[in-house]
Parts: C-alpha cells; structure tokens; sequence
C-alpha cells in the first residue's frame, strides 16, 4: 500500500490530499519513528531493569518493559501525522510534462527509484 | 521503516533481543550474592540396622534436619532443591553417595526450616562396610534461577558413626 503511494505520489496527490497525509510517512518521519523505538525500548530496558533489582523482583522488571514495548508500539509503529511533517514535493504532472527526461537515462531513473524502497 | 508492518517487525525484534539481554544481566548479577548458608544434622535414633539376606547392610534411622538457606535467594532464583546425602568410603568405592532426604524450597520464607524425619530413600550399602562405619552428612543444594546459570553447592557435616552391632 505504501510502497504504491510513493511511486505513483503525483497521482495520488492529484486525487485526494487526505490519503497522503494519513497512511505516509516522510523520510524524516522514518528516520525518526526508528530512532524513537531504539532510544524508547533501551530506555525502558535500563529502567525496568533497575526497578526489578531494587525491588528484588524479577516480575517488576518484566511488567516495566513490557509495559514500555507497548507504549514504544503505540508512539513508533502508527502513522502518526507528526511524521509527515517533511512531505516530499512532487511535481506536478502538467509541469513535469513540459520538462520531458531525456529518452536514454529513463529506465536507469525509473529502476533507481524503484530501488530506494 | 516505510511501512507499519517493517516498523512493528524492527520493533519486535528489536524489543525481543533487549529483553533476552535483560535476562542474562540478570544472571549475571546472581554473581554478586554470596551465600552463607548453615545447616544441622542430628541422628535421634538408628530404628533399625540389618544385613540384608544378599549380604548388603541396611540402615533406618530417625533425623532431625535443620537449614537455613534463605541467603541463596536473589530475585533471579525460581526454587531451590535440596537432599541430604550420606557419604563414605569403602575399598571397593571410594566414595559412596546415598541420598536420604530431598525437598523443594519454592519461595525465601520457606527456607529457614527443620524437619524431622526418617530417612526417606533407603540407606543400603553395596556391601556390608556399615558397621562402626564413620560418615559425613553432605547437604547439596541447586539453585534454580529464573534465566540463566544454575548455581550448585554444599556443607559438608562429618564426625557421625554408626553403630558396631546391628540391631
């Protein structure tokens, strides 16, 4: 679904603005949402461990960071609009279509693209 | 990251690998707890000490076990088994392990105790070497941890004698 959306991004602005914005995220947005799932569950790993020890039991420690690992899920894994607060900008197709890419290097661009997901 | 199912994927395994090196910290700190357990065993009463009609003696006796064990327990231990053995040497074997109690401690409160009892598995020799035989009472103990390393040790209680004659 989302792998669609960001090859046929001009389309799909064209269609409805309200889809872009609630199933993407932005690659800013990626980079963040993974460094808040490491950040968060090593958080909760150092803190659960640390109320297990102190309260000399093992069940603490558990129930903490299981705790945290739904929280981390409930902040990193939806997509949430704060990561998609860097949209990419498409061109418009009207526009693109008066700039035409030169006839040699398209299928090299297109597979590039293609890639990069 | 691009999509909920790789994010809730990386997530999970991510999580899973954290938690799996939470547990062998946890082991790890069971290192940090010395124990200083103490234990007593008194002999109330040989009941009876025969030889068998193969030719291999046998013992009943009465006991009275005392233990204190609480400070095996770390917040990593699940419970902790423990048996009484009798050891001793003979020419043939030169050390013979009979066990004659066993018990499971589950929980801390439960591991200051005293028991008294016969001997619940029999105490047979593979021979007739028990008369006037000189033996130690050897408590073992395994300490089952939650994850990670068992811990195994024992106090070792010498100067017991049986008797010359049997009765």
């Amino acid at each position: 679904m989302n792998d669609y959306d960001f090859i046929h991004g001009p389309k799909l602005a064209k269609q409805g603005v309200l889809l872009r914005v609630h199933f993407k995220m932005d690659w800013q947005g990626q980079k963040l949402a993974e460094q808040l799932m490491q950040i968060l569950l090593l958080v909760f790993a150092v803190v659960g461990f640390l109320a297990g020890y102190i309260t000399g039991s093992f069940q603490m420690m558990v129930l903490t960071y299981a705790g945290g690992v739904v929280l981390t899920t409930l902040v990193t894994v939806p997509n949430w609009p704060f990561f998609n607060r860097n949209p990419l900008k498409w061109l418009d197709p009207s526009e693109a279509e008066k700039h035409p890419k030169p006839q040699p290097q398209q299928p090299v661009s297109s597979k590039k693209k293609a890639s990069k997901k | 990251m691009h999509s909920f199912g790789y994010r809730a994927n990386a997530l999970l395994t991510f999580a899973v690998t954290i938690l799996a090196l939470m547990c062998a910290m946890a082991s790890i700190c069971d290192n940090l707890n010395h124990p200083t357990p103490t234990s007593q065993v008194q002999v109330l009463n040989i009941n009876w000490f025969q030889k068998q009609p193969n030719g291999n003696d046998e013992v009943s006796m009465t006991m009275n076990i005392s233990a204190d064990l609480q400070s095996l327990f770390t917040w990593n231990t699940k419970q902790v088994f423990v048996f009484l053995a009798a050891e001793y040497g003979t020419p043939k074997n030169s050390l013979n392990q009979i066990s004659l109690w066993d018990g499971i401690i589950p929980t801390k409160e439960h591991a200051k105790f005293w028991i008294h009892t016969s001997n619940k598995y029999r105490f047979i020799d593979q021979g007739s070497n028990l008369r006037g035989k000189e033996f130690n009472f050897t408590l073992h103990w395994h300490v089952m941890p939650k994850t990670g390393k068992m811990f195994a040790d024992k106090i070792v209680m010498s100067g017991y004698r049986l008797p010359q004659e049997y009765r």
